[in-house]
């Protein structure tokens, strides 16, 4: 996995192949195709919306809650996603591992792209929601891109280890489904951090934010929606390294999972 | 030959183990339970499959890797291909190389035939624009153009091994491996891949082949290597291994097989069970077969007789075998075969494979090369085309010769 060979002008070829595949394959006989992508989003904002937003009020008298709560859900989808198809990606291409050798990971981004393309539509319509909001766009929003970036370099390293670890432990992914809707709880997604302030303390939301999704996910809609509406890392302390924790795991688990990927991708072949 | 050739792969020393658990292995609750465990009994058996091979192939060489199930011949070109990596040992392959393992590498049964063209290609290394370019001729060559707009899944094994081909020799790589694929497709189809290979043979490239097709090996291979419980037990010139082959399976079958083989170059063989007499009359027109056989001891009712007319180039151009119509050719003893067929060869020098075997294949009575040699002048009449088939006729009698 030398870096100049990873996107070589053959893996290019291959990974773009996979990833119109994929797309194609996902939608096939169903009516409204890759609209899914977008409905699905959208009605799951919805549910939430009224559930905690309108009933249960969770976001009185946050400006932009409504949107703050669709950004989170979006890229919680992502995370979702990304996560869980880069983790099935070698066991489900087995066919094609087992009759050619190419490169592994190539298939672990792929799985991991077509999550990233319907990011990519999903923030479109984010984007059109804050207009009728009428959020104003910052500076900050020149950070998004660069969290962005780091949203998906921690679900691309997350992807790696799952992957790599399903081919031998087939457990994986119950264990990763539950772990993730843990962690969708342990996210300030459908709840403010403020409400964490408000009914367990700082401390609650101090060990809240030592979760690097957390913290990813704040930086995202703060500097989305500008960072005095929304309480980051910052806020919260000025220990310098209980701010760098969260950014440590993200580095030591992508460091780890491309480690533990190399190592275990040779056997994938007779493993799978 | 003096000049030393170049080595396309080298194998040193090459082993392959395969753990096979148990039971369920591949848990969660296998590796506690296993913690837990004191004395802990390993969830899995090894499986020596590759017992420290050597060999080399040179470049040109049309290589042929025999052996029975399950004596490690897919693992060794699953490991050739880098498919599988070796425990121990090396493989060194020099020049790109395409494995061919089975129909269609990443085919989708819910892609149109179209989309898994490029699908196909892209894992061959090719760009959507290259293959744009190369689409009409994989299209005509698999003899598809009907079908590009349907799923997958619509077509027979023989379209998918077409397309796939069709495919993988737009690859031009320098080694190509193929594992039992002239198993299937139709006799025209097959045909072609025989003239493809001729073609390989001429540009220098080298092509190994997985098979259990004796004829086939003889036919195409100039070496091969037999393997036996993952070593290898016959290496040397194809038609050695082929028979080392055959004799490995009589013995441990009691298959009736011909062991003592007489054969003169002029078209008198005899086996145990068989005597038999090929002559030919050569025109600018025609090539008429007088073929003789007797037997020595009874063969099954519905024994076949096939003849096939090899090129120098390695390609089989011609192949006849008596079929359901003419099953009772040989239930006249001795009896006599005439085939007549149109003389549309291109030019070269011929060799003549002949076989007497069982319907079922159960048991060989003879099979045999160069046996019989002739040439076919240049012509300018008659272009050959693979497409064609000669106009052939043929009368089976007893034999005039000394007839009851």
């Amino acid at each position: 996995m030398k870096l100049s060979n990873i996107l070589s002008r053959q893996n290019r070829i291959l990974l773009r192949e996979l990833v119109i595949t994929d797309f194609k394959l996902r939608y096939q006989g169903s009516v409204l195709g890759y609209i899914w992508s977008l409905l699905k989003p959208l009605m799951l904002f919805a549910i939430m919306f009224v559930v905690f937003v309108h009933f249960m009020r969770f976001g009185a008298g946050i400006p932009h809650f409504a949107i703050s709560l669709l950004l989170g859900l979006v890229l919680w989808t992502f995370f979702n996603e990304s996560t869980n198809q880069g983790m099935q990606a070698i066991v489900n291409r087995g066919d094609l591992i087992r009759k050619i050798n190419f490169p592994k990971y190539i298939i672990v981004i792929s799985g991991t792209i077509s999550a990233l393309i319907n990011l990519g539509l999903n923030l479109l319509v984010v984007f059109v929601f804050m207009m009728f909001d009428g959020v104003q766009i910052g500076w900050s929003f020149l950070l998004f891109p660069v969290t962005l970036v780091i949203i998906y370099a921690f679900s691309l390293g997350l992807a790696f280890f799952l992957a790599a670890a399903y081919v031998k432990y087939r457990d994986i992914s119950h264990l990763w489904e539950v772990f993730l809707q843990g962690l969708f709880y342990a996210t300030p997604i459908i709840y403010p951090l403020q409400m964490v302030i408000d009914k367990g303390g700082d401390f609650a939301a101090q060990i809240l934010m030592l979760s690097p999704i957390a913290v990813l996910f704040q930086q995202a809609r703060a500097d989305v929606l500008g960072h005095e509406y929304m309480i980051t890392a910052s806020q919260l302390s000025d220990n310098i390294f209980y701010l760098a924790f969260p950014y440590v795991v993200v580095a030591s688990v992508i460091v780890l999972a491309i480690f533990y990927f190399k190592k275990n991708q040779k056997y994938f072949a007779e493993r799978v | 030959m003096t000049t030393k050739k170049e080595i396309a792969i080298s194998i040193e020393n090459l082993h392959k183990t395969f753990r096979l658990p148990h039971e369920q292995h591949s848990g969660l609750k296998q590796m506690v339970i296993g913690a837990l465990r004191r004395n802990r009994k390993k969830g899995y058996e090894l499986h020596h499959v590759l017992k420290g091979l050597d060999f080399e192939i040179e470049a040109g060489d049309f290589f042929g890797i025999v052996g029975r199930n399950g004596s490690g011949k897919s693992t060794l070109l699953k490991t050739l291909a880098g498919i599988y990596s070796p425990d121990k040992g090396a493989v060194q392959v020099n020049g790109t190389l395409v494995p061919f393992i089975e129909l269609g590498v990443g085919f989708n049964p819910e892609l149109t035939g179209r989309e898994n063209v490029f699908l196909n290609g892209a894992l061959l290394g090719f760009s959507r624009d290259e293959m744009s370019a190369m689409y009409e001729d994989i299209v005509k060559f698999a003899e598809l153009a009907k079908f590009m707009d349907q799923k997958l899944k619509n077509y027979s094994s023989g379209m998918q091994v077409r397309l796939a081909f069709s495919i993988a020799i737009r690859a031009n790589a320098d080694i190509l491996l193929l594992d039992e694929v002239l198993a299937v497709g139709d006799e025209s189809f097959q045909r072609k891949c025989f003239q493809y290979f001729a073609e390989l043979k001429k540009n220098n490239k080298t092509v190994i082949l997985v098979t259990h097709d004796m004829d086939a090996v003889q036919r195409f291979c100039d070496k091969a290597i037999m393997i036996e419980k993952g070593k290898i037990v016959a290496s040397g010139r194809s038609s050695e291994v082929a028979q080392k082959y055959r004799e490995l399976f009589a013995a441990d079958s009691n298959i009736p097989q011909s062991t003592t083989k007489k054969q003169n170059r002029d078209g008198t063989i005899e086996t145990d069970f068989i005597q038999a007499k090929i002559n030919l009359r050569k025109t600018s027109e025609k090539l008429t077969f007088d073929i003789t056989v007797r037997q020595k001891k009874p063969l099954k009712e519905d024994s076949i007789v096939a003849l096939g007319l090899i090129r120098d180039t390695g390609e089989q151009v011609f192949r006849w075998a008596s079929d359901e119509k003419t099953k009772d050719v040989l239930s006249f003893d001795p009896a006599h075969i005439t085939l007549e067929l149109q003389n549309i060869f291109p030019e070269g020098t011929y060799d003549i494979l002949f076989v007497v075997k069982s319907r079922d294949r159960s048991e060989d009575y003879g099979t045999f090369t160069d046996i019989l040699q002739f040439e076919i002048e240049s012509r300018t009449d008659h272009p050959w085309d693979t497409y064609w088939k000669p106009q052939e006729r043929f009368t089976i009698e007893p034999s005039k010769v000394g007839g009851r």
